[in-house]
């Protein structure tokens, strides 16, 4: 299997209280590796790690390191926005940025410099149809995107982070604040996009696991617990903590 | 029964205390009615003799020949609340991103008590402070920099101290403002490759720059109405200013300088009473509009 990210020895810690302890785990390329855990075990700093936003969090402090195409993102020598360009990032809730349906589309293109109004119109289209968006909004591209709804909100926040053609999809919990018909439609544009892209879903919910992940990693307390296959993993699982998560013995 | 009369008790305790809130409450908002009504009963008197258009857009002050154009006054006041705006608004926002977004916690957390320290120094302080540097420094270097022999007392030296003043008061509001824009937002940004500055620029001062024009427009107000500081450095000199080193005579200094001297004449008081009316209804409009763009902020 061809790794896209290999992270050996990670350790972060915020204000010294650690948050990742010595996490090793590869991320294979074009396949959907399941991020799985109980709220609260660092799962969404390790996938913040991946794009450097942990950067942000004052405090931190991280040792190890993370390989991106076998180069080490974590050194210091990288560029931060070439990183982070290569990584479409899916949060818990939408975040629309502050403007209209067309500009958030077009942000990242815009920031790097792609002025082309042909350009831009074709790529707001394609990538709004994409994730099926287009014919809801198509009327309306100029009307402010907190105008959608939280499930529209979450399309295009998709659609916004596909559009400066990342190779890797980084999604955090992508569906916990959406209706089940919301969570469907992307569930799916994810199985779709796998084809293309290195996709890392995190989430807690078991069933969204199973139905996903071609890899599994299952973290607790800030450390890998377990990784493998889903049919090694949720059918024959070797360590305890790992057995009485799948049995349902805690969230 | 011992606990039903103790019922009662807490019954009509709970009574009495509520009612005490009712009357704070309406007080507070009854008193500022009263000054309203007094203002404009005591300013009628001067509107039943002359037109309002020419009491606002005349320049006459003779107020013994019963000429009152409040026109000097009112053009000095938004002079200098907006000069004063134009070098404040500035200073405190590149301060309040760089304490929110570049600096690093301590900094910050030394920051908040110094500015509430700042914004508690009494107005005097200031003023003194504009004479004894301002003043002397517009008249010795600014002044003949530009090639003009001033002496000092200005449109522009009120300024400085204006902006000095407002600075902490607006500065905390940007704080918490920026503070306030989550930081998913700057994530999602960050990811899609903008840099810190573009996510600043971009993401962070879009979102909160309705409650930044709103903060600025509190400034504003409290500009356009602060008295004694300005009084101090601005020269009181009526005449419609043409520059920012001439002297002026804004609204606030016209009525603390004169209220209660020239009582004898029915009409300069009623004067003084509607440069009072007209500083009241000022403030009040910007204001108004300001926490209508907080408001149309926070629905958005």
């Amino acid at each position: 299997m061809n790794n896209k990210i290999s992270i050996h020895n990670l350790c972060l810690s915020i204000d010294r209280q650690p948050i990742l302890k010595n996490v090793s785990l590869n991320i294979p390329t074009n396949k959907i590796t399941v991020i799985l855990g109980p709220s609260g075990c660092g799962k969404t700093t390790l996938l913040k790690s991946l794009n450097r936003l942990t950067d942000l969090i004052p405090g931190v402090q991280q040792s190890g390191e993370i390989l991106l195409d076998g180069v080490n993102i974590l050194n210091g020598n990288q560029d931060l926005v070439d990183i982070r360009q290569k990584m479409g990032l899916l949060a818990q809730r939408p975040y629309p940025l502050p403007m209209n349906i067309y500009k958030n589309i077009t942000y990242g293109l815009r920031i790097s410099g792609r002025r082309n109004r042909q350009f831009l119109e074709k790529r707001v289209e394609h990538y709004l149809k994409m994730v099926n968006l287009w014919d809801e909004v198509k009327d309306r591209l100029k009307d402010p995107a907190s105008a959608l709804s939280i499930g529209q909100q979450q399309r295009l926040c998709l659609a916004r982070g596909l559009a400066v053609d990342p190779e890797i999809i980084l999604a955090d919990e992508p569906t916990s604040s959406l209706d089940p018909i919301s969570s469907k439609l992307i569930e799916e544009k994810f199985l779709e996009l796998k084809s293309q892209y290195t996709i890392v879903l995190v989430t807690h919910i078991l069933r969204q696991a199973r139905r996903m992940a071609d890899y599994v990693v299952f973290m607790y307390l800030g450390e890998v617990i377990e990784q493998g296959t889903p049919d090694e993993l949720f059918n024959n699982p070797q360590h305890p903590v790992t057995k009485s998560y799948l049995s349902g013995q805690f969230y | 029964m011992k606990h039903i009369r103790l019922t009662r008790y807490r019954k009509w305790r709970n009574v009495f205390h509520q009612s005490w809130m009712v009357i704070a409450l309406s007080a507070m908002l009854f008193i500022p009615l009263v000054l309203v009504a007094g203002l404009i009963m005591k300013s009628m008197l001067l509107l039943e003799n002359h037109h309002l258009f020419e009491l606002l857009f005349s320049s006459d002050w003779r107020p013994l020949s019963s000429h009152f154009g409040f026109l000097p006054f009112i053009v000095s006041s938004l002079w200098i609340t907006i000069l004063s705006l134009l070098i404040s608004a500035p200073v405190c926002l590149l301060t309040a991103i760089h304490l929110t977004q570049y600096a690093k916690r301590w900094v910050l957390r030394i920051m908040h008590p110094v500015i509430d320290i700042l914004a508690g120094i009494p107005s005097v302080i200031f003023g003194v402070w504009g004479i004894l540097v301002i003043v002397p420094f517009i008249s010795h270097q600014l002044g003949p920099l530009f090639g003009k022999s001033v002496s000092g007392y200005s449109i522009l030296a009120g300024a400085f101290v204006l902006s000095i003043m407002i600075i902490p008061f607006m500065l905390n509001m940007l704080i918490e403002l920026i503070k306030a824009v989550p930081n998913e937002l700057q994530e999602a940004s960050l990811s899609l490759g903008a840099s810190k500055w573009q996510t600043i620029k971009f993401v962070v001062v879009r979102k909160a720059l309705p409650g930044i024009v709103s903060s600025f427009g509190l400034g504003m107000s409290r500009a356009f109405g602060e008295t004694i500081a300005v009084l101090m450095v601005v020269g009181n000199v009526t005449r419609i200013p043409t520059g920012v080193f001439q002297p002026g005579y804004p609204l606030p200094a016209l009525i603390a300088n004169n209220y209660g001297e020239m009582l004898s004449i029915p009409l300069y008081d009623s004067a003084l009473m509607l440069a009072a009316l007209i500083l009241f209804l000022v403030v009040l409009m910007f204001n108004v509009l300001s926490r209508f763009l907080i408001l149309k902020a926070e629905t958005h």
